[in-house]
């Protein structure tokens, strides 16, 4: 085309990013990449290939190793050798080594962004612009947490080894999240990426050799899903996974029992909820960030537009004419904003999920726009006349392709918000900031973006509620999850203490004063279990001590049940919760000397014991009440003119089982720091010495605690555990108890993502409140939901011109 | 589009008709009510626009091209005299030098700048001098640039300028009305502007560097296209904050609303501040993503810019002989 004709049309034309690098790169290494084990690069003898195709174009770019068994476990011991003294170089010593890696993606960030945008199809203005240099700040923001995790976290240690499988959406950045605070806290690592985008990885390996990196602090091995389960089920102290949900069941499936430490950052179908006083503009703009940035193949993609009915004709109306301004092609071209599928089979899911919502009556809408000829490509999508039931606005499409349903207030917004078992992001557009700042706290996301879309920063944690998974990548809540309690590493298992095989149950009436057995407490009110029976109780001798309801899963139901209706518990002041915890604990101080002989009597403890006991349970209630207004979230300041705020969210409904030692003290001390962050709770108190408990609801009739926060079923824990355990409603669950139940209650928790802390048939001594601090314990009874406010209004010279 | 707006804006039912004339049309409060502009959201976008659309080779040569063709190459200074603005007529019409044109082929296309802009004073040469050049006079005018004198007085210049040969009216909007909110009073100064502009272009001046945030930009956009500006443009240039990439989102977004609205082609004018080639080629970018192709043609499109086409004619020579010009090398204007 001539000048003349280029003035006419006034068309772009291609501009493609230069591969000579990445070429060289790749032919250097004869298209034939190895394994990193323990600091060598390994080709196994007898090991498969497999082919890594460049999407844009159908080329072969490399033949990468499939690790074999063998390979991933000398990875593995490579970590378990290199960890103990990589953990011991210190803070300062690791942060050092974060640093140069930092420096060193900075200083090759061109062919790594080439090699992302070969491998994986994205345009090379996004793994230029945004992967790589998010890459490289989070090993700076990472490099800050090794120095100071000994000032910062003196009561924490390294994991071990992790295992991380990592995604092929964001390959490199991916690995930044997981790698960098995994080094930063002292562990190892065993890396898998994922099959269709192993380069960048292996291109990390050689930074890390020429940072120097000590062998077998990083480990790569590559392969496809199995060769990840290999690392999963490999002696590994810690699991962290991103990808599918139902691949993360199947993990957290595979690793109960293990007492492996997991985080999960799994799927999602985020809302972007677009209110009719928005900046209408800005938030089409904003979708193409959120559903077309990296072709939608985003976990935490805006994929669900939520638009206020007044405003929803023009806003399609405007978002096609928007959307026919896209353009798909190659993605090394720096003039495209949609790049290449990772793969075909991608393709095919999406286009069956398509098809699948159409059957449904789905309207679906696509631009005329210029497609590339060859390559794995898809026009934008938008889908219209869909109810919520509908596969394309349920399933999470993995794909360009955004569905979109109308509300009429801002309540209703949210309810459409919430109904998904996914909870990993939202989006809110609104020009009112008490609007977005009432709606923010209300969704059920680990991450909201107010006016925005798509922020990330190292310093900022990210991760999901519900089934999109648990745990934080990036700032302090993502170092804890790297990081565990030293005082783990020192529980003593628990001992068991033996009921009797009878009772000998005295005659009611006869001697023992009036009959009382204590009911079940749900609601507020003290309830008769529901399968109707009673069941007698022992003293440490195995003499009667008393009767209590005989509880049954129906009676999970319903307490569950009655903690749902009372989670506006969450919504009441941090100042009122702390004056009821102070209250309970005044009660409880009435009482003292009544609760101290009875647990003298009942489970043989001394005189001095036993009212330490109780003494140091209204100092737990204190502590909780103290920390009810103290333990506050964070305002993170991420590179932008906004700020983020990590706001201390309750789990919701938590399960709560105790273990028969200082069977009033745990029992308070859990219930009184659940309580205290807003959770509601299900307790089932000790299964040997449940009347502590009953007694105690009598102390928390009186002390102005609303119905259903605390429920208390007495019974045996086997008739309860697993129906609390498979409780779908239930958001967390907190078991102490023996390592078979712990195992179960792992399993069964896989389905709904339940957060769970469990004990493993370890014994927590809860006197100690050095090692098992209130700060502990309420790092168990939040999610940390991050609120990204970008601010500014006033008209000044901006940044870009 | 309703009935109403229609008859409303009857006489431009040929829309893409080469004299594109806003009418205006009554005030429309309610046209404002929705307009919000969130800052950060608009400076994203205005900072990715550049990577999105990478313009290399042969498209870039074309997009400078084009740039030179919306040029209103201007002079607005104290001490302009009729033998400086001469100059700047004669550099108006040969923009670029003829072996450069040559050498991508486009030597007979004629290209122009899209105006020659000065004060009323300087009109009358500036006319002679562009004689047979086919390229218009622009007058600043309305007490430029403050836009205090009186109404009267800001009326009569326009007059007189149209009256000198003018075809194109910049006028300067009283900033108070857009401080304050009075957008009645905004429309009603811009419509008298434009009935004393006859058949001249109005470019409608809102000193957007003077407004207190980008939604007041907005709807002081949207005022002076139902008041009928043919063009709204950002600034006088003596604003400390001249045209910058969001507060053209900003107007642009409100020309399309208005388009939409009416089916008025409205046309955009940055001023200030913009020297570099690459930054012109940013603009013709945003104006072809935001709006299309019909608004990269002089019609629809200046640059307000003194600076800019020297920068231009460098990077030109640049692709026409494949290494680095020196200002020297080029006439200046």
């Amino acid at each position: 085309m001539t000048v003349a004709e280029k003035l006419a049309s006034m068309d772009y034309a291609p501009a493609l990013e230069s591969r000579a690098k990445a070429n060289a790169w790749l032919i250097g290494h004869d298209q034939r990449l190895g394994l990193f084990i323990n600091g060598e690069w390994v080709q196994p003898e007898g090991a498969d290939v497999m082919a890594s195709y460049a999407p844009s174009t159908g080329e072969k770019l490399a033949d990468i190793t499939v690790a074999r068994q063998e390979d991933v476990d000398a990875a593995i011991s490579a970590a378990r050798k290199a960890q103990s003294k990589w953990a011991a170089l210190g803070g300062h010593g690791r942060a050092r080594f974060l640093y140069a890696i930092a420096r060193l993606l900075q200083k090759h960030s061109r062919i790594m962004a080439v090699l992302e945008s070969l491998d994986n199809g994205k345009p090379i203005r996004e793994s230029r612009d945004l992967d790589i240099p998010l890459a490289a700040r989070h090993f700076y923001h990472h490099a800050g947490w090794a120095q100071l995790m000994d000032e910062n976290y003196p009561d924490y240690e390294a994991v071990g080894v992790a295992g991380q499988v990592i995604p092929w959406n964001f390959p490199l950045l991916m690995l930044a999240w997981k790698v960098a605070p995994a080094l930063a806290a002292g562990n190892t690592v065993v890396l898998k990426p994922a099959e269709f985008t192993s380069l960048t990885a292996l291109k990390f390996a050689e930074l890390a050799e020429e940072a120097g990196l000590p062998k077998g602090v990083l480990n790569i091995v590559t392969g496809a899903g199995d060769v990840g389960a290999m690392v999963v089920n490999g002696d590994v102290d810690k699991v962290a996974f991103t990808g599918s949900t139902d691949v993360g069941k199947i993990i957290r499936r595979a690793c109960a029992g293990t007492s492996k430490k997991l985080t999960l950052e799994l799927g999602g179908k985020s809302p972007y909820i677009v209110f009719e006083d928005a900046d209408i503009d800005s938030a089409i703009e904003g979708l193409v960030d959120a559903i077309w940035f990296n072709q939608g193949q985003v976990c935490c993609a805006g994929s669900r537009l939520l638009v206020q009915e007044g405003i929803a004709e023009r806003f399609i109306e405007k978002l096609k004419a928007r959307m026919s301004q896209l353009r798909v092609g190659d993605s090394l071209d720096k003039c495209i904003d949609i790049g290449a599928l990772v793969d075909q089979v991608q393709k095919e899911r999406i286009e069956d999920l398509i098809e699948a919502g159409k059957a449904e009556g789905a309207t679906v809408w696509q631009p005329s726009c210029a497609m590339p000829g060859e390559g794995v490509f898809m026009a934008p999508t938008l889908v219209t006349d869909v109810g919520m039931d509908n596969t394309l606005l349920r399933e999470e499409i993995f794909g360009p392709v955004l569905t979109t349903i109308t509300f009429r207030t801002q309540q209703e917004a949210v309810t459409l918000a919430n109904n998904t078992r996914y909870g990993l992001a939202a989006s809110v557009w609104s020009e009112s900031l008490s609007r977005a700042l009432e709606v923010a706290p209300a969704l059920k996301a680990g991450v909201v973006w107010v006016n925005g879309t798509n922020m990330f920063d190292g310093a900022v944690g990210f991760g999901g509620y519900r089934e999109s998974g648990f745990g934080r990548e990036g700032g302090h809540e993502g170092m804890l999850a790297y990081m565990k309690p030293k005082y783990e590493a020192a529980l003593k298992p628990a001992k068991v203490i033996e009921a009797p095989e009878d009772i000998t149950m005295p005659k009611a009436g006869s001697g023992l004063g009036v009959d009382r057995t204590a009911k079940q407490y749900v609601g507020g009110k003290q309830a008769r279990p529901d399968g109707g029976d009673s069941l007698a109780v022992a003293d440490h001798k195995g003499n009667f001590a008393g009767t209590v309801a005989d509880g049954n899963y129906k009676d999970i139901r319903n307490a569950v049940e009655a903690a749902a209706g009372a989670a506006g518990w969450a919504a009441t002041t941090s100042h009122l919760k702390a004056q009821i915890l102070y209250y309970i604990a005044e009660n409880l101080g009435y009482r003292a000397d009544e609760f101290a002989s009875k647990l003298q009597k009942i489970t043989g403890a001394t005189a001095k014991a036993a009212s330490t006991e109780v003494e140091a349970s209204i100092d737990r209630l204190f502590a909780a009440a103290a920390y009810a207004d103290k333990f506050e979230g964070r305002v993170h300041e991420p590179p932008m003119r906004g700020v983020a705020l990590a706001m201390n969210e309750p789990v919701g409904i938590l399960g709560i089982v105790c273990a028969d030692d200082q069977p009033l003290l745990g029992f308070v001390t859990l219930m009184s720091h659940a309580i205290a962050m807003g959770n509601v709770t299900v307790i089932l108190p000790s299964e040997r010495f449940p009347t502590f408990a009953t007694d105690f609801y009598q102390i928390l009739e009186t002390s102005d605690l609303p119905g259903g926060v605390v429920n208390i079923l007495t019974g045996k824990h086997s008739a309860m555990l697993p129906a609390l355990a498979k409780h779908l409603a239930v958001d967390g669950l907190w078991h102490f108890g023996s390592a078979d139940d712990a195992k179960m209650v792992e399993h069964e928790a896989a389905e709904n993502m339940k957060r769970t802390w469990l004990s493993y048939g370890k014994v927590y001594d809860w006197l100690d409140k050095k090692t098992l601090s209130s700060r502990m314990i309420l790092e168990k009874a939040i999610e940390v939901k991050n609120i990204w406010v970008p601010y500014g209004d006033q008209n000044t010279k901006s940044g870009s011109y | 589009m309703t009935a109403e707006l229609i008859s409303e804006v009857a006489g431009t039912d040929d829309v893409g008709a080469s004299n594109y004339v806003n009418q205006g049309t009554a005030f429309h409060g309610d046209w404002l009510d929705g307009i919000r502009i969130n800052k950060s959201a608009v400076e994203r976008r205005a900072s990715t626009l550049g990577s999105r659309r990478s313009v290399k080779k042969d498209a870039q040569i074309a997009f400078m091209l084009k740039a030179i063709s919306c040029i209103d190459l201007t002079t607005l200074a104290g001490d302009d005299t009729p033998g400086r603005v001469k100059r700047l007529c004669a550099k108006a019409r040969n923009p670029v030098r003829p072996d450069i044109m040559k050498a991508f082929g486009v030597g007979g296309i004629g290209l122009t700048t899209g105006a020659v802009c000065v004060y009323h004073e300087m009109v009358e040469t500036a006319v002679k001098a562009l004689e047979g050049s086919g390229v218009p006079v622009a007058a600043v005018s309305t007490g430029f640039p403050a836009g205090l004198a009186p109404m009267e007085t800001r009326i009569e210049e326009i007059k007189r300028s149209v009256r000198a040969g003018a075809r194109e009216i910049d006028i300067v909007v009283t900033r108070a009305h857009v401080l304050t909110g009075n957008w009645e009073a905004l429309y009603d100064e811009v419509k008298a502007f434009k009935e004393a502009c006859g058949s001249a272009h109005m470019k409608a001046i809102l000193a957007t560097g003077e407004h207190g945030n980008l939604t007041q930009v907005g709807k002081a956009s949207m005022v002076a296209m139902m008041a009928g500006a043919d063009f709204i443009k950002t600034s006088t240039g003596m604003e400390g904050v001249n045209a910058t990439l969001p507060v053209s989102f900003v107007m642009i977004r409100q020309i399309r609303d208005f388009y939409e609205r009416t089916g008025i082609k409205v046309g955009y004018k940055p001023a200030g501040g913009i020297r570099k080639a690459k930054d012109a080629v940013t603009y013709l970018v945003m104006m072809k993503e935001e709006l299309g192709r019909a608004w990269l043609e002089p019609e629809l499109f200046r640059f307000g810019a003194s600076g800019l086409l020297g920068d231009l004619e460098r990077q030109l020579e640049y692709h026409a002989v494949g290494g680095y010009s020196a200002a020297y090398r080029h006439p200046v204007g």
